[in-house]
């Protein structure tokens, strides 16, 4: 790993400060950010902590009901913290990697890397969840444009993410078992207004919704609603552990045991 | 070079890192606590797990500089002074859950943290804790069998796979 400067501001106003440095990059857990370095594929001049900043972390309950989690708050505290209000996305939470890289990595980390097997960005966008950074409000069908690709300009900072608590959600993992990411991840929330149904792991443009069946599971919240429904494998990732014809058909297999696990 | 201060193991320890300076690498080479240990340096195998602030993390994956003003555990200060082993690495022994030892540490490391909040776990819960610490000897039977034998349940029943 090159050397950088390190930095651990307590204010979002003077993370933000010290972001404005050429080639400076907010760290997260460093869960994925310090890997990505010692490989060199990341060459920060500066890295900026965010993990000293009180404001950026915990649970709360938003006036709207909604469930607010900070920015830099860790996958073990969401796992516990959030299970009262938002079970599915707490059981997300404690399903991500192992005991330690829970207890270190953000929610804000996961959002900002969206990787395309990650199992955070499938939740933001199947609960329609706003994502709130140092100068804006973000909606998450506006936010994840593909692989390792976000709306967020350089230097911003996810400070909060706000979920809506659906009736009932939740979330499928085929886990990959080597790399414990998802090979494909399917999250599925019904709302008053209708159901969501949100794919990682599996496309080649990263997490998307998978509209088709959100139609049918809105008329009728049950498995066999999308029994007539396929996937098609174009565009799925293809590698030695799963073709996209495969990840296809996932998608399918797992967004059925979302329902059936749901209602 | 910037200064970072931190309590390992109960004694106040201090030293000068660079920004890319690990946690583990601060552990190993400037306290000389060998104990933990780098097996993939790639946050995989949890080898380096030690503890921040009384919660498991990969050292291998801290900064030294993250950890600045916190409390550090490592394997080093799991016996007692004169040597006597804790009760966990008693069972460790007992059980016969080393063969090599290289894994060892992360995996008492992490079954510490594991009984601290669960003082009575189920063997799938045991698993299911371990799956970052990787054993290429064991077959992680014995491991298992020790850690639910340190938390006083009767292991006599628990057959091989
Ligand atoms: C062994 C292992 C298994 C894993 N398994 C899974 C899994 O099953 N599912 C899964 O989803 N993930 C998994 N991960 C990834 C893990 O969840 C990471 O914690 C997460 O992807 C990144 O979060 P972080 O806080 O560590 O971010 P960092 O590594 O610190 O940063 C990642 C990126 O986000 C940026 N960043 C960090 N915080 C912010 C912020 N608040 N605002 C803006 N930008 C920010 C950084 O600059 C960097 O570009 C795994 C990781 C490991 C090592
Ligand atoms: S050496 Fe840290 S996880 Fe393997
Ligand atoms: S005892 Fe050899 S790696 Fe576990």
């Amino acid at each position: 790993m090159y050397n950088f400067d390190f930095e651990k501001p307590s204010t979002v106003a003077d993370a933000v400060a010290a972001l404005a440095t050429e080639e400076a990059q907010p760290l997260g857990g460093g869960q994925t950010l310090l890997p990505t370095m010692k490989q060199r594929l990341a060459s920060p001049s500066k890295l900026v902590s965010l993990t000293g900043i009180a404001e950026m972390k915990g649970v709360c309950k938003g006036d709207d009901g909604s469930v607010c989690i900070g920015g830099a708050t860790n996958h073990a505290t969401v796992a516990s913290e959030a299970a009262s209000q938002y079970p599915a996305l707490a059981a997300l939470a404690g399903g991500i990697g192992d005991p330690a890289v829970r207890n270190r990595g953000t929610i804000g980390g996961s959002l900002a890397n969206n990787d395309p097997a990650a199992c955070y960005p499938s939740a933001a966008l199947a609960s329609g969840a706003t994502i709130v950074t140092n100068s804006r409000q973000i909606a998450a069908d506006d936010y994840f444009q593909g692989m390792f690709t976000t709306a967020l300009e350089e230097g911003e900072i996810i400070t909060e993410v706000r979920f809506p608590v659906p009736e009932v959600a939740n979330y499928q993992k085929f886990e990959q078992p080597a790399s414990r990411f998802a090979l494909v991840g399917v999250y599925v929330a019904k709302y008053a207004d209708g159901v969501r149904v949100a794919v990682t792991g599996a496309s080649e443009s990263g997490v998307f919704r998978w509209t088709e069946a959100e139609a049918a599971l809105s008329g009728n919240f049950s498995a066999d609603a999308i029994d007539g429904l396929s996937v098609s494998a174009d565009g799925m990732i293809g590698d030695l552990h799963g073709t996209g014809a495969y990840r296809a058909h996932l998608v399918k297999v797992l967004t059925k045991r979302a329902v059936a696990a749901a209602s | 070079m910037a200064k970072v201060s931190m309590t390992v193991n109960g004694k106040t320890v201090s030293g000068e890192v660079e920004g890319r300076t690990l946690l583990v690498d601060f552990l190993r080479s400037d306290l000389r606590l060998t104990g933990t240990h780098v097996g993939c340096d790639t946050s995989q195998c949890g080898a380096c797990t030690v503890h921040v602030d009384g919660i498991a993390v990969k050292s291998c994956t801290m900064l030294a500089a993250e950890a600045d003003g916190a409390h550090v555990a490592t394997i080093e200060g799991q016996a007692a002074a004169d040597g006597t082993l804790n009760a966990l690495q008693q069972a460790f022994q007992d059980h016969h859950g080393l063969q090599c030892g290289f894994c060892t540490p992360g995996m008492v490391m992490a079954a510490a943290d594991l009984l601290k909040n669960n003082p009575k776990p189920s063997e799938a819960e045991v698993r299911h804790h371990l799956e970052g610490n990787i054993c290429r000897c064991t077959g992680y039977h014995n491991i298992v069998k020790a850690i639910m034998a340190a938390s006083g349940q009767d292991v006599s029943q628990i057959a091989a796979e």
